[in-house]
């Protein structure tokens, strides 16, 4: 395999890590804060698309179109925490997964019920069409660079923000102690409505950003929160660094896997046997990577035991 | 010590900056109650854990029947016969009263992988399980839901529990906690018997139950012993009037 | 209030009536509409083991029902194609026969229970259910891509596989073997959960440090109790497959552990009986709001919603009180 072509496969699995941060972060920013485990985090990361591909259709502005997957997902989430889940607070986690689970039921056959069934196209701008040539002339997409920006560019922003902002020192005084921070004479209903709403927001960002790239269709959601799953358990919960460590090294090794294994599988097999049994491999390899977590620290990499 | 049941050597355990055990040495001789005092967060419950195997030492070793247990798991040290109760109640809310007891009997028996036989129509169970509850006076109560119970009534199952497992030493951690003059009156007599059957290690707040029982005593402070011996011995001790008896102004 | 033990019966008596009806009036479809809710429940009462009673959320039985699905695929079609399925040192071919796949599906889906609960336990809480939850989706990406047995399309058997002296394409005559082997796990459960082991479990899921403190070794324990749950599982999903005459990656989907959950949710939690009268009001549900509408799934999910929110305990819950069983 050529080196540019591994390059290339590099930032694949980058942009594929840096989305799948957006998604584990809100969801361990709101286990870490509220204490909930929230199954319905991948319906924002479908409203989030959704809404991108309707406004793109209806106004052919491809900014305005994100702009909306992040107000829509985060009102979504509002209202959502301030009917249905800040009445789990307090519940078991069983409570909240089935609770949650519901939610995915009605958001889901909602939006298909709105949109029909088929799935809906969302353009990548004109602007991040086609290429740029990197340093070392490797010619790489245009938008999928742009995602890898963003997504590290909301990273550096969930840092500050949590580290330096009076907002942030709320959230670190949630996560360390919830009867503190009433005692500090935050408005905690307020703080988790936010925080909520915030998680939201970047799950419906990262579900327009990647839209463009694949479909947007119902049932999106799921399998990219399962691996969010992945990657808390493998960072560790609670914790956003966790999430980004875990998140890069999800995508790289799914994206690395699927173009190397197959490769390596090939030189002591035949050609198609080895496809098949790499490639098979490769669809198992961030859980075989989870569960090597799980056997040497079961905590995650950056958890707290 | 030919005669120590339990025997703690250095143990050294800490959070962060705080050293919950700093070098701390102790043992439990037979037939003995062998009080832990000191003031709060002074690292009594943290000794206990490590003790009980629910919490590993940085250093030091727990030697229990002249049996090096530092790695042993909290289910292994209880089969072995070290019985604990908790500080803060820890029974199964739901279950009767005769059910916790039960479960204790199960473990002891190592009975967990039997599958078919009722628990609660084997007979050798729950005579095992009735024999601690009758021990503690809660016979009467046997049908009644753990979650139903007085805290005093608790406490009182927590120590059945823990005698149904043919106990060789127990640990108690503030088992008159919360329990009214009367209650602890009369569970400072019964402890006095039960030490015949096996040693006490206990933490207590409430000094005049220790004086009135306790065979030795040791003084645990910012995680190191500062004082072992006899009651008297620690009366008069103005190391311990000044550090915990708080007795530094009167002198 | 009801005592529960006349409930349970009550239930099963119901669970009979109808296919009897059904047969009676010759209305095969409801009789499959019915085998098809005992399948469930099977598979419901295997994780109401490890959940209700053993408090273990896994969110991943989906594993097992589609180990099961495909224990019965892959010989079933080994069979039907005379193809033995290795050929090498020694022969092992493929069966149609009922009993041996069941033998094969609970052995299956046993071992991978071991596999995946040795890992999960080693996790709780949260963690548990996020744990489950991956390990059941890879499973469904490896029979996506594992093309030997139909990948993402799955395998069909064009035969139902068979039992001595039935004919178990008679629906009737299926329904009733599902329905005994139901009756038996439920047996079996039953005693399980009122024997040293179910009273550990129950007392390791109330409080685990207590369960410690008197000496069981709660991984182990917890590790048995998932293992027997995934099996009973997986049982069912060969079932499952006999019913439908067809396997797929489906069976292996998030959704179904999600299904699987549901049917406890809507009985009782921990209740033996719960998974069956969840499972059959899921059908009940499915067939009358699904007809009423394309967009069920909304009501459902209200439904679940409003039950987790309000109205805990099932619908066993609301109709008797918690049996306890003390001495005797
Ligand atoms: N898991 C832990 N992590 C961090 N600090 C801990 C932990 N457990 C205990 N500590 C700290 O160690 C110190 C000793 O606690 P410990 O509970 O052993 O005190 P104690 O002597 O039993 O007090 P009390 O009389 O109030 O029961 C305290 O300062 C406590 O905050
Ligand atoms: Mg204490």
């Amino acid at each position: 395999m050529s080196t540019i072509l591994l390059i290339e496969q590099i930032l694949n699995g980058l942009q594929f890590g840096v989305m799948l941060f957006l998604m584990a972060a809100g969801l361990t920013l709101i286990f870490g804060v509220m204490g909930l485990i929230n199954l319905a985090h991948g319906s924002l990361y479908m409203i989030g698309a959704f809404a991108a591909a309707a406004v793109a259709g209806w106004s052919g502005n491809f900014l305005l179109a994100l702009i909306a997957s992040l107000i829509a997902a985060a009102i979504f989430g509002v209202i959502v925490e301030m009917t249905v889940i800040r009445r789990l607070y307090k519940r078991d986690h069983l409570d909240q997964v089935l609770a949650t689970f519901a939610l995915i039921l009605i958001f889901s056959e909602a939006t298909r019920w709105t949109f029909g069934s088929f799935p809906l196209f969302l353009d990548i701008p004109a602007v991040l069409k086609g290429t740029v040539i990197l340093p070392g002339g490797i010619e790489y997409s245009l938008y999928r660079l742009t995602i890898i920006l963003i997504g590290l560019a909301v990273a550096l922003g969930l840092y500050l923000l949590i580290s330096k902002t009076r907002v942030g020192m709320r959230i670190r005084a949630g996560e360390n102690d919830r009867e503190m921070i009433g005692a500090l004479g935050v408005d905690i209903s307020v703080l988790y409505t936010m925080v909520f709403a915030l998680g939201a927001a970047l799950a419906g960002l990262s579900g327009a950003l990647v839209g463009a790239i694949q479909s947007v269709e119902v049932g999106m959601g799921e399998p990219v929160l399962i691996l969010a799953f992945v990657v808390i358990v493998i960072g560790g919960i609670g914790s956003i660094r966790g999430a980004l460590a875990g998140a890069i090294l999800v995508g790289l090794t799914d994206t690395l896997g699927r173009t190397l294994l197959p490769v390596l599988f090939s030189s002591f097999m035949d050609g198609s046997a080895a496809t098949t049994v790499g490639s098979a491999l490769a669809s198992m390899l961030i859980y075989i990577l989870m569960a090597g977590v799980l056997i040497f620290k079961p905590t995650g990499l950056f958890g707290s035991a | 010590m030919a005669d120590s049941i339990l025997r703690v050597s250095d143990i050294h355990k800490s959070f962060g900056a705080l050293k919950a055990s700093d070098g701390i040495t102790l043992d439990l001789r037979q037939g003995e109650i062998h009080a832990l005092i000191g003031p709060n967060g002074a690292g009594k419950s943290t000794l206990i854990k490590q003790i009980a195997g629910g919490l590993r030492p940085d250093s030091g070793s727990v030697t229990f029947l002249d049996q090096d247990v530092t790695r042993h798991s909290v289910a292994e040290r209880a089969r072995l016969g070290l019985a604990r109760t908790f500080q803060i109640s820890a029974l199964a809310m739901d279950l009767t009263v005769l059910e916790n007891a039960v479960l204790g009997a199960i473990g002891q028996r190592g009975s967990v992988f039997s599958f078919f036989r009722p628990a609660m129509k084997n007979a050798g169970l729950l005579s095992q399980a009735r024999a601690a509850l009758a021990q503690v006076g809660l016979e009467e109560d046997e049908a009644t839901i753990t979650a139903e119970l007085s805290h005093g009534q608790r406490r009182q199952l927590e120590v059945a529990v823990a005698l149904t497992l043919a106990p060789k030493a127990f640990l108690m951690d503030e088992p008159m906690a919360g329990m009214g003059a009367e209650g602890s009156k009369a569970l400072t007599r019964f402890l006095q018997e039960l030490k015949h059957q096996a040693p006490i290690l206990l933490v207590e707040h409430d000094m005049d139950a220790i004086f009135a029982c306790a065979d030795r005593i040791s003084v645990l402070v910012y995680g190191k012993i500062i004082a072992t011996g006899s009651v008297d011995d620690i009366r008069a001790n103005p190391d311990v009037r000044t550090a915990y008896l708080g007795e530094e102004d009167a002198a | 209030m009801i005592r529960e033990g006349t409930l349970n019966i009550v239930i099963l008596c119901l669970l009979v009536a109808v296919p009897a009806y059904a047969y009676v009036m010759n209305e095969p479809f409801t009789i499959t509409l019915a085998t098809r809710a005992v399948i469930f429940a099977l598979a419901g009462v295997g994780l109401n083991l490890a959940l209700g009673q053993g408090g273990l959320v896994s969110f991943g039985h989906a594993a097992y029902f589609g180990m099961g699905g495909y224990a019965m695929g892959i010989l079933a079609s080994h069979a039907q194609n005379y193809d033995p399925i290795f050929d090498g040192a020694f022969l092992i071919e493929g069966t149609n026969s009922m009993p041996v796949i069941w033998v094969v599906a609970v052995v299956s889906s046993a071992l991978l229970a071991l596999l995946i609960g040795a890992l999960s336990l080693r996790t709780s809480g949260v963690y548990f259910i996020m744990v489950t939850l991956a390990f059941g989706q890879m499973f469904y990406y490896f029979a996506i891509s594992w093309p030997a047995y139909g990948g993402e399309d799955g395998l069909s058997i064009y035969v139902r596989n068979q039992f001595p002296g039935l004919n178990t394409l008679d629906p009737i005559q299926f329904f009733g073997i599902c329905f005994a082997i139901l009756c038996l796990v439920l047996l079996f459960v039953d005693r399980l959960n009122k024997s040293p082991f179910g009273l550990a479990l129950n007392g390791a899921h109330q409080n685990e440090e207590r369960a410690r403190t008197v000496g069981i070794n709660v991984y182990k324990l917890r590790l048995v109790a998932f293992v027997i749950s995934g099996a009973i599982t997986g049982l069912a999903g060969a079932l499952f497959a006999d019913l439908n005459r067809f396997v797929s990656p489906t069976m292996f989907s998030w959704a179904i552990s999600g299904e699987i959950m549901i049917f406890i949710i809507l009985g009782g939690v921990a209740r033996l009986f719960g998974p069956v009268v969840g499972a059959a009001v899921y059908i009940l549900l499915e067939h009358f709001l699904g007809g009423l509408s394309d967009y069920w799934f909304i009501y459902l999910g209200a439904i679940l919603l409003g039950m987790v929110l309000f109205a805990k305990g099932g619908i066993i819950g609301k109709l008797a009180k918690k049996e306890t069983h003390h001495g005797g």
